[in-house]
């Protein structure tokens, strides 16, 4: 054949392969499809070598700018990458192998996401999770989907302090299931437990709140946890993982599932994707647990293994009455962040959360005595903050843009009334060259 | 005391108007190791016929039928902790609940042992 | 092998974090705190290589073994496409919903323009979003914009049908989003029973889920009947596009009848498939749903830009954050542009060729429930072992010995002992007769000797593993403290 769809036989090999099929061309192989179904058109280029295929890609690519100055979060996070995650993940083994079904010839893949189930637990202080899901906000749909079966309730309370996008994604999962979503609007910038409170009783399932908030504040959720749980709901945290190198875990402030994205653990940015979503329960919730879950077992000999257990959950075997219908998840993705999280080491990671909120406080002095500017809450943040500017942020942004700075983001599109209002990200990547840039920058663009 | 008998494996050991409610011999066998037995809460009501727990093995998630209508009155705990009872004992220590039995005309619907044992004798 | 956990050595450092260029902030309230840092692995760098590299040898993939796990099309995943996705400098995903943003992402979104028009083009589709995140996410995707299409006509409707030997994925995605699921039965031919199909159709059916070819390996003839009684009862058809490698430049279910379909780039455009993951879950319907596709959308203007465009008012919203896999989309892209018409077409044909290859060879040794020309995989059945005493899971753990991953095994459900191999089109015949070999050797164990397959996997680094303790005492996190013996 031409080679050109990577097929290795030879023309006397397919006459031969023909010949033991018992049929005289390939055409006849096609013969059960009737002729009024084949296809009306295939109307492909034609096929390039790998070097003419690279240079058409590289000319796309270079459509891109590289040299943005990115201030912007907002749930996906430029952080330093190891050299060495790269390296490790793209080994074959771990790349070109599937879902572990034979644990037998998988113990490393099964191995590897028993160590990033635990290292998960650790982070975020829960008892168990599961191999990974899509990302952080279909993690927290599930969450929500798992609220509703263990309580047997049919309303949840979405705070404002959830990333928009997160929350679009809920209401899409729940909009064709009889379910009320209430949607309740923070308060400079945290969990308004007032709004809460009111609407909190004996049929909601769970509170789904995010710490830190989209804003960039942190906060303790221990109080609304008991509340919650006066009433016989859950509360489910989302978080950046980032921050649980120095911040009190969903764990220690008692709520019952905590959900995030683990781009910022070891993935690039990417465009968006790929990632992973994790979602870490306590222990009695674990077979609600969509998704697959890697447990440790013992071979004939008594030597410890590890296997894909509790699939009774999953749809493979329990079809329509699965806890969900994900199969496939983001396993290469999360032994990024595993990967990542044992090279910064547990020291360093705290080290990592620290160097953000520096940074990030330095940034917030810079800003905030820019003329005009405040911040939209003086309490505690993390690496992220909203300020609150004299203009439309919308136009700022645009300005600052202009000069190859992302500096945030506008907050109006996302809130309304809050049109002047833009978050900024600052990580460890950020320099005092870039941050004062910015400094800078907004000043111009505020006030030339 | 009378055990009456599914065409879905279930068994009844009927004392007045409550029974104890557990699955075969044939259907333990055919589950393989049990790993899981998903019970009902106590007061659930069921309908004849209708899914009243799930029997988990390794690879297959079972339901579990009620042979008559009648009121969730107490769960076998111990499965909790040690779901190969059922594997063990089936017909004795691995019941699954006991129910108030509200419809007793159903009876007339199930198996006596004879008629069960004739039943699995056939099936493939 | 230990547990990373358990190599750590208190005190140990690995990476450098990077310097800090600016004051120490004052430290947050206590209240905020965790108490101390979590319990992460305290290794060198080289200790982290080591350990990493041990673990990837303790797996098979398709660059070290002929992977025949059928539906899951484990093919080569050729080298230039790492490296295109290479080229892309990873762009901030929130630059082009910023005012003037999208003018800096022209190349990402590009690639995602281009990849939707020919996904169009070769699965008959009208419009494609390449959002979704794996294949049971595209699913769920294209349901939800039948379940809103409906819904726009008046009653979103109550069922869902699907053939007994469906992925189980179909059934839980109907549930998943709100539908009860009626299940229609295969025929003795294959297929799913026409007959029971047409009884099981009403005009509470929202949707028909079919996989083309279906999960048996066989081409349905009718399926463009199907299509046709599902529309006249006001339903639509929901092609799961798992198996298109059996069909590329022959069918495209867009001209039969399909509605919407999900492409797998994982399986069909040679995407690597991660250890389970990520894969890339595009969907693509005709024009009736274009107004109910998810939230973001990548269009083109007039003057060639592409931007980045909020659903309309239909749109069932956001499935996920952004635009999908992106870096997988990249490669797929990279593989359709290297392959080209020709090149995907002879895809399907050695797929299919490989595949008829395999079975025929061995279908003397081991039962063929549908006994016809297959597709791009054949399902066998070890029922005539079982017989003996050996089981689907012993053969497959004997061809771990032969130096071969396993068939899927046990799936589709219908088919008792069942044996799915997909051989994909990039395997030689060299290595197909290697792996016909093992299977006839196993055939001829299990009359002559079977103990000798219950006793493999003898060449792994574990052999047998319990599932049943591992279900039964759940361990699925490594405890902080030194653990109790359980």
């Amino acid at each position: 054949m031409s080679g050109s769809g990577y097929c290795p036989h030879t023309p006397e090999q397919i006459r031969e392969m023909l010949g033991v099929i018992g049929v005289a061309e390939i055409a006849e192989l096609f013969d059960c499809i009737p002729p009024e179904l084949r296809a009306r058109s295939f109307d492909l280029p034609p096929g390039m070598s790998e070097f003419e295929m690279l240079r058409r890609i590289g000319e796309l690519a270079a459509g891109d700018r590289h040299d943005i100055i990115p201030f912007i979060g907002g749930g996906w996070y430029d952080h330093v990458i190891p050299s060495v995650v790269d390296r490790l993940a793209a080994r074959a083994e771990f790349a070109t192998s599937y879902t572990p079904y034979q644990p037998e010839c998988s113990q490393g893949t099964l191995q590897a996401l028993y160590e990033y189930q635990t290292a998960i637990c650790r982070l975020t202080g829960m008892d168990a999770t599961n191999a990974s899901l899509y990302d952080g906000g279909t993690a927290l749909a599930e969450a929500a989907l798992m609220s509703l079966r263990i309580t047997g309730r049919r309303r949840i309370i979405l705070d404002g302090t959830v990333n928009p996008f997160s929350r679009s994604i809920v209401r899409t999962y729940l909009a064709n299931l009889d379910v009320e979503v209430l949607e309740t609007s923070p308060s400079n910038g945290m969990s308004d437990r007032t709004a809460i409170l009111t609407r909190l009783d004996d049929g909601v399932a769970a509170v789904i709140a995010q710490n830190p908030s989209f804003f960039g504040a942190v906060d303790d959720l221990s109080d609304l946890a008991d509340e919650i749980h006066r009433r016989g709901g859950l509360l489910v945290v989302s978080v950046y993982p980032i921050a649980l190198g120095i911040l009190k875990s969903p764990g220690e402030m008692g709520a019952d599932m905590a959900v995030g994205d683990g781009q910022s653990l070891g993935n690039p940015v990417s465009f968006g994707g790929p990632s992973f979503g994790f979602l870490a329960v306590r222990s009695e919730h674990i077979r609600n647990l969509p998704g697959r879950i890697v447990g440790e077992t013992v071979d004939r000999e008594g030597r410890r293994g590890f296997v894909l257990t509790l699939q009774a959950r999953e749809q493979h075997i329990r079809r329509h009455r699965a806890t969900s219908n994900i199969c496939s998840n983001q396993s290469l993705c999360a032994l990024r962040g595993l990967i990542f999280l044992s090279v910064v080491g547990k020291e360093g990671f705290a080290d990592l959360a620290r160097l953000n909120y520096d940074k990030a406080g330095y940034a917030r002095e810079v800003l905030a005595t820019v003329r005009g500017v405040s911040l939209l809450t003086d309490g505690p943040t993390f690496n992220e903050f909203t300020l609150t500017l004299p203009q439309d942020a919308e136009h700022v942004a645009e300005r600052l843009l202009v000069k190859g700075i992302a500096a945030g983001i506008p907050l109006g599109g996302h809130y309304p009334g809050m049109k002047r209002c833009l978050t900024v990200t600052v990580t460890e990547k950020r320099t005092r060259e870039e941050i004062d840039a910015l400094g800078r920058g907004l000043e111009e663009a505020l006030w030339t | 005391m009378d055990t009456y008998y599914t065409r879905e494996h279930e068994w009844i050991r009927i004392n007045g108007t409550s029974g104890f409610v557990g699955i075969t011999g044939y259907a333990a066998e055919q589950l393989g190791d049990i790993t899981f037995v998903e019970l009902p809460k106590v007061g659930r009501e069921v309908r004849q016929g209708e899914i009243l727990c799930t029997i988990e093995s390794v690879k297959a998630a079972s339901d579990i039928y009620a042979p008559l209508s009648g009121t969730v009155m107490e769960v076998n705990a111990a499965l909790d902790s040690a779901p190969e009872i059922v594997n063990r004992s089936p017909d004795e220590e691995g019941w699954l609940v006991r129910m108030e039995i509200t419809e007793p005309e159903g009876l007339k619907s199930l198996l006596t042992r004879g008629e069960y044992d004739d039943y699995v004798r056939v099936l493939p | 092998m230990d547990l990373i956990f358990e190599k750590s050595v208190a005190g140990r450092r690995g990476a450098h974090v990077p310097r800090s260029d600016v004051p120490r902030a004052a430290d947050l309230p206590d209240a905020l705190l965790r108490k101390e840092p979590p319990g992460l692995p305290e290794m060198s760098e080289l200790d982290v290589v080591r350990h990493f590299t041990n673990l990837s040898r303790r797996n098979l993939g398709v660059d070290t073994t002929f992977y025949p796990l059928g539906s899951c099309t484990m093919k080569y995943n050729p080298a230039a496409c790492e490296d295109a996705a290479r080229l892309f400098s990873h762009s901030h995903p929130m630059l082009p919903l910023l005012p003037s943003g999208g003018k800096l992402v022209q190349g990402s979104l590009g690639v995602i323009h281009a990849l939707s028009r020919l996904l169009a083009e070769i699965t008959g589709m009208d419009e494609f979003s390449c959002t979704p995140l794996a294949g049971a996410h595209g699913e769920m995707t294209g349901i939800m914009m039948i379940a809103a299409y409906h819904r726009a006509h008046g009653n979103r409707k109550r069922f869902v049908v699907v053939p007994d030997s469906s992925h189980g994925t179909n059934p839980a995605t109907a549930a998943m989003t709100g539908y009860e699921v009626i299940t229609v039965p295969t025929a003795s031919y294959g297929d799913m029973d026409l007959a029971a199909f047409k009884g099981a159709m009403n005009q509470e059916v929202a949707a028909v889920m079919m996989t083309c070819p279906n999960t048996l390996g066989l081409f349905n003839p009718h399926v463009a009947e199907i299509c046709a009684i599902a529309h006249d009862h006001g339903a639509l058809v929901y092609c799961d596009g798992a198996n298109l490698n059996a069909i590329l430049g022959k069918v495209r279910p867009g001209d039969i009848g399909f509605d919407a379909i999900h492409v797998n780039l994982h399986k069909t455009f040679g995407t690597p498939h991660g250890g389970g993951g990520p894969g890339s879950g595009p969907v693509g319907v005709k024009a009736d749903l274009v107004p109910f596709l998810p939230s973001p959308r990548v269009t083109q203007r007039d003057t060639g830009d592409f931007i980045v465009e909020e659903g309309g008012p239909e749109s069932i919203g956001r499935i996920a954050a952004f635009y999908g896999n992106f870096g997988v989309l990249v490669r797929a892209l990279a593989y359709i542009t290297m392959l080209g018409r020709e090149g995907l077409t002879e895809v399907s044909e050695m797929a299919v060729l490989n595949a008829n290859y395999v079975m025929r060879r061995i279908k003397e040794w081991y039962d063929i429930p549908f006994d016809k020309p297959c597709m791009h995989e054949c399902v066998l059945s070890a029922a005539r072992q079982a017989g003996k005493g050996v089981h689907a899971i012993d053969i497959a753990k004997f061809l771990i010995d032969r130096g071969f991953h396993p068939p899927t095994v046990y799936f589709p459900l219908i088919v008792k002992e069942a044996l799915m191999i997909e051989p994909t089109e990039t395997e030689s015949r060299e290595t197909l007769d290697a792996f016909i070999d093992a299977m006839i050797e196993a055939a001829e164990l299990a009359e002559t000797n079977p103990g000798e397959l219950l006793q493999a996997p003898r060449t792994t680094p574990v052999s047998r593993l319990d599932e049943t303790r591992a279900a039964r005492e759940i361990r699925v996190c490594y405890p902080s403290e030194v653990r109790s013996e359980g």
